[in-house]
Formats: C-alpha cells, structure tokens, sequence
C-alpha cells in the first residue's frame, strides 16, 4: 500500500467528516479520494479474498444489490457494498471510507457493487470483478447511453472483462446473448422466470427488434441445473425461487411489491448460488429476503402522521410501466414529480412511451417538477384528470399532504425528484438519513 | 390496428383517444400511417401519433391509425405519414421496406401528403447518409439535404423560429446534416444544434413534408404545428377543416416554460 493511497483515504475521510457535518452529498469525499490516488480502488477492493461482484442493468440494481447482500450475510460472509444508490466509481469509494483503514485494509470478505452500466467499465479498468450481475437493458437515460444497443455493449465488455462468473438474465434478449462474449473459463450461471409466466415479461423489459434467431438463448440441462427461476404465487405477495439442480428456496414474501422486485430476488439468489456453491442453504436464504426492506425511494413506504405514503422511483419507460403495474392497481391519492436534470435523464421523451391509462379513475392530485408542465400534457393525452399543476418539488409536497391528508398517498417522482422530496420527508418524520440505510 | 401489440410501442390509440371526447366524430375520417413504430421510436415518437389521433378525436374528426411495418402490405389508405428515430440497427431493419415503397413515398410527397419526419426517418428521407468511414448511403431524395455520421453527438433541448410559430422540444442525433442549396429548412435555432451546431439551421421542409431532429416528442407541446399538419390532412381526406375548441392551457404552459427555462424571456 503506497503513500499516495493512505492520503488519498486520509483526505477522503477529513471530506467526509465535512460533508457529513453539513449534511451533504455522498459522492464528493469519494470524487477527493479518487483525485489523489486514481488506483484507491484497487488497492483496497482488489484483495478481498471472495472477490469483487458488480451488479449491473437497466433497472433493479439498487434493490438487487441489497438483497444479494443481506443474502451473503446470512451465509456468514463479511460484505462491503455502496448501499446508498450511488452508483458511480466515487459513490463506492465514498462508501468504503467510513469503512476502511489508513492503509487500506477493508474489513470485507467479498465486494458487493452496483454499478450504473457506464461507470461499471470505469471500475473494471481499475478492479476486474471476479463476478458480475447482469439484470436487464431498456432505454434509459438516451442522452447518456445515445442508444439500447450501446448500453448492451456496455456489459458485454464489463462480462468480458469478469474473471471468474457472470450470472445472465436467460429472458433478455439484450443480456442472454452476452453468452457468446465471455472468457472460455469464465462459469455462466442463469435466472429468469419459470416459462409458465413468461407472457407477464413484455410489461417489464424492452422489445428487440432484431430477427427471431438472434434473439436470444435456449438453456440446455446443465444449464438449467445451475438457474434459478421465479414462480410468483397466485396472490401476488409470494414467491418460490425455482432451483432446478437443488432445493427450491420459499415460498417466501417480499416486503417490496410488484414482480420486478420478484425477478430481482430470483437474480440475487442465482448470483448467491453461483459464489457460495455448496455452502448456500435455502433456509438461510429464504429468511433473509424477507427481511430485506425496500432501498430509499424504491416503493419505500414513509409514515405520514399515520398513513402511509409510498415513494415510487420512476427513470425509464420500463421502470414506469413496471411501477404502475405494480401500484397502479390500487388507487390512491398521487403526485407525479418529473425533473430532469442529468441524473434523472434529461430527455423527458420517453413519458410517451408509458401507458397513463391505469390512473385514469382516480387522476392525479398534483404533478411537480422541473417539467411539472409536460408530465399534465403527457396524462392528458391519456384523459388522466390532473389537479394541478405546482412546479415547485416543497410547494407541491406541502400541499399534496395537506390536501390528501388521512388517506394513503403515492408519489412516482424521477431521481433527484425523489431524492429532493426524501429529504423533505426525512426532516418531517424522522426517517433514517439518505447513505445510512440500517438494514441490508 | 390488426398487427399485435410489441412492447410498449404500440398502443391501443383511436378507441382509447375516442372515448376522451365527448364530441361526435362527424366530420369524417383521417388517416394516419405511423412508419415502423417498433424500429423507428425510440425517443417515444409513438407520442406524435397519439397527438395526431387525439387532437382529430378533439376536433371531432374521426382518426384511423395504422402502423406499418416492414414487409407489410401498404395501408389502404394515407392521409398524413410519421416517422420516428430509432437506432443503428432499427435503421437497417426498415431500409429494404423503405426501398420498396421509395416511389410512392416520392410521389405522394410530391402530391402534397403531409409528413412529419423525425430524427432517423428525416435522414433517410435526405439524399444520402454518409458514413463515418465515408460510405455513401443513398435515402429517398424526397429532401435535399445530406448527413454525415459524426463523431459527437447533438444532445439537449431546443427552441426554434417556424412558420408554426416558435418549437420547443429535444435533439439526440450524430449525423450532421447539411441543407441542400434553395432547400427550406424547418426553423431557425434559437437554442441548441439543430442540423449541425454551425448554420443555425434545424430540420427541413419541402411542400407539406416537415423533418426536424427534434423528439419531446415534437407535437404535444408544439399544438400549432400539430393543428397545421391535421388541417392539410384533414382537408385531403374531407375536402374542409373545421376545427373545434381545444383547451391548450397544460401545452402552452409546457411550451413556455422551456422557452423560458432555455432563452430567458
């Protein structure tokens, strides 16, 4: 461990101390950090004897990433993890200086990291992933990634560059096909849905428009004995992880609704097949989902004097639709808040490719945001009644509480709409702070 | 309409749009044909044509929507065309289509059909695409206008000056694209790149076909330019146009705040 690192750390930490005094973001002390020693990240992560696994995709990371955490904790394994959703190179270094010594020693057994699709190939410039997650490709923020097929690139060169085993999500197309790309003694592991629900899949992931024999991969027998697939009960709250080769994990419930999160618990148990082999016991496994909390924002239910009111993240086409399957279904009193600064996307195009229409009995109390505006003419266009319309993200919140008080409230808001309003409501009711995520 | 549902591009559009309005559809029917909503609407394009439909429904003529994709039969019937972005590989899905309907496409540009051609479908409707490695790609030369693939892309939100009044909406495109000499364009940048970052120039415009880079998409925002289409549409299709109250309150509200937000004023 040289100079360069421990003052790297040693800055990075006095930053964090500052940021944390004044409340502040949790990317910075990690963007000091990295400026000093550009490699900090090798030097620490890099020898972790388990190894490094990125989790990375369109949707799902920040939920997936926690429950393949609270998954390898129940086996027994020491886990280091950037919980708090920032997924960029700086944000797993911000998270790792509350956790690591002068010298670099992390106090870690294996790495656990969400990593958005870009900076994914960022890190692995710096730490190979002995491991790496695949979850899913859908049109995401376009004025970053330009286009779909640029994103799967993405993670087929972060899989390319995985040392030990990707684990591969059989139902896309997009990340099935990464197959072909990895190294000849890289081992494959696989999960997906159990093809009696495969009809259920459009609503969660994007159409290819590539031929029919390009789409994607069929599993042979020894393939299958390794997936894990999901069986969702007929009530919607439970689930049974289908492990062809081995013991089937549940039926168990998440605290997190909807069959996204469900796929993502199919993903994180096959991700912890595949690292704990032998050692992984079902029993153990299926008691940790169910403890796993929804991460902030992610369908995370907030006390309101009482009633409950749920914040429901919203970045993509896919994520949208997803959520109002999800939540739409029960109709509540609902915001909308749409910014679109550079972390949500700055293109708000992609609100007309998200169907409205399951909103239309209720309507809309409020919708807010930067575009505020576009979001009333999007639902419109769908005959959705809309209230009003207030811009201002603390305006609007003021008053879609005051005016939906006593009855449970929703509000679907893009990222830094979320994390604005979580702010918000971490001051008025007493909510853990954004980063420090108690329960994994 | 008879083509099944793919993802969520293709949405259930004029039974939904008709039971918004309380009107009756008495002043006739208007065709639309979306080109290759699957390949060809990345950037939700698919929101121009639930405009289109909407509006028509508002106006209380009575829309008919039909998507074409490739190796389908023409439609019927066409009373305006759409055309969305898509990506590289979208792109080389509907060429051999675009080829093989490259004349009617010419000659109804030619008779007056009103087009709205966004993004890739305004670069294929140019005289060519040439490539990074300096390929020559022919396109329909329905506009005189030619792109080059370029290294950078052209990404942000833009306000443009157009006859339909100013435009707001969003670029994301790597061709560059260069007018042809006496070729109109769509509008003059006030905000953003527009066809290359250097002329001021945004889109292009011959007859009743307008292509323009922006996605937002265009219309929904943009009432004016969506009107101007319908009432060349309308008049093809019914001989008239007579068009009801619309309540544009929520889109000029949308419009002027990015016109604010990007200009200052």
């Amino acid at each position: 461990m040289g100079v360069r690192t421990t003052l790297a750390l040693a800055a990075g930490k006095g930053a964090r101390a500052v940021f944390r005094l004044r409340g502040g973001g949790s990317a910075l002390p990690g963007l000091v950090t990295e400026r000093i020693d550009p490699a900090v990240l090798r030097h620490t992560l890099g020898s972790l004897p388990r190894g490094v696994v990125v989790v990375s995709g369109t949707n799902g990371k920040t939920t997936t990433t926690k429950m393949l955490v609270a998954l390898l904790r129940a086996h027994g394994l020491r886990v280091f993890t950037n919980p708090t959703g920032s997924n960029f190179t700086r944000g797993v270094i911000s998270s790792m200086l509350g956790e690591v010594g002068l010298r670099g020693r992390l106090d870690a057994d294996v790495a656990v990291v969400e990593l958005d699709e870009a900076h994914a190939l960022h890190f692995s410039a710096q730490v190979p992933p002995t491991h790496s997650l695949l979850l899913n490709v859908a049109r995401d923020q376009l004025d970053r990634f330009a286009e779909i097929d640029h994103t799967a690139r993405l993670l087929t060169t972060l899989a390319e560059q995985t040392t030990e085993g990707v684990v591969l999500n059989v139902d896309d197309p997009f990340i099935s096909r990464i197959r072909g790309h990895v190294r000849q003694d890289v081992r494959v592991g696989w999960f997906g849905v159990d093809p009696s629900i495969a009809d259920r899949l459009p609503e969660l992931q994007e159409a290819d428009v590539r031929p029919e024999d390009e789409a994607g991969v069929v599993l042979d027998e020894q393939e299958l004995a390794g997936a894990a697939l999901l069986l969702p009960a007929d009530d919607g709250r439970g689930l049974t992880v289908l492990c062809p080769g081995g013991e089937d994990l549940g039926p168990v419930s998440l605290r997190q609704r909807g069959l996204a999160a469900m796929i993502n618990a199919t993903a994180a148990t096959a991700m912890a097949r595949h690292l704990l082999g032998e050692d992984f016991r079902v029993e153990a496994a299926a008691a940790a989902l169910e403890r796993v909390s929804p991460p902030f924002g992610r369908g995370e239910v907030v006390d309101v004097g009482g009633t409950p009111l749920e914040l429901v993240l919203v970045k993509n086409p896919a994520g949208f639709t997803v959520a109002l399957g999800t939540y739409g279904a029960e109709p509540v009193a609902t915001m909308i808040a749409i910014n679109d600064n550079y972390a949500d996307g700055r293109d708000v195009s992609w609100l007309y490719d998200v169907s409205f229409e399951s909103l239309r009995d209720r309507g809309v109390a409020l919708t807010s945001g930067v575009r505020g505006w576009d979001m009333a003419l999007r639902l419109r266009y769908d005959g959705v009644e809309v209230g009003d319309v207030e811009p201002d993200l603390d305006a609007a919140l003021d008053r879609f509480l005051r005016e939906a008080a006593g009855e449970p409230m929703r509000i679907f808001c893009t990222y830094t709409a979320m994390m604005h309003l979580r702010r918000r409501l971490a001051e008025r009711f007493g909510l853990a702070r954004f980063g420090e995520d108690p329960e994994a | 309409m008879n083509e099944p549902t793919h993802g969520e591009v293709a949405l259930a559009l004029p039974d939904d749009v008709a039971a918004l309005a309380q009107l009756p559809a008495d002043k006739g029917e208007v065709h639309l044909v979306h080109l290759y909503p699957r390949e060809m609407s990345i950037y939700g394009d698919l929101g121009n044509t639930r405009c289109l439909a909407a509006r028509l429904r508002w106006h209380g003529y009575r829309p008919v929507v039909h998507d074409h994709h490739p190796g389908a039969p023409w439609p019927e019937r066409a009373d305006l065309l759409l055309g969305g972005g898509g990506q590289d590989s979208g792109q080389a899905r509907v060429t051999e289509d675009l080829e093989r309907h490259a004349d009617r496409l010419r000659e109804l540009a030619a008779d007056g059909l009103p087009m709205l051609m966004i993004c890739g479908m305004y670069q294929l409707f140019g005289e060519a695409f040439i490539t990074v490695e300096g390929q020559r790609l022919p396109g329909l030369g329905i506009l005189d206008v030619t792109t080059r693939g370029n290294a950078t892309r052209m990404i942000g939100p833009v306000v443009l000056d157009t006859d339909f009044g100013s435009v707001v909406g969003y670029e994301n495109h790597s061709g560059s694209t260069v007018l042809g000499e006496g070729q109109q364009p769509f509008g003059r940048v006030r905000h953003g790149q527009g066809n290359n970052g250097s002329d001021g120039y945004e889109g292009a415009r011959v007859g009743n076909v307008v292509a323009s880079y922006l996605h937002g998409p265009i219309l929904p925002a943009n009432p004016a330019l969506a009107d101007g289409l319908l009432e060349i549409a309308a008049r093809r299709a019914t001989g008239d146009w007579v068009p009801g109250e619309i309540d544009d309150t929520v889109a000029t509200r949308a419009h002027e705040a990015q016109v604010r937000r990007l200009l200052g004023s």
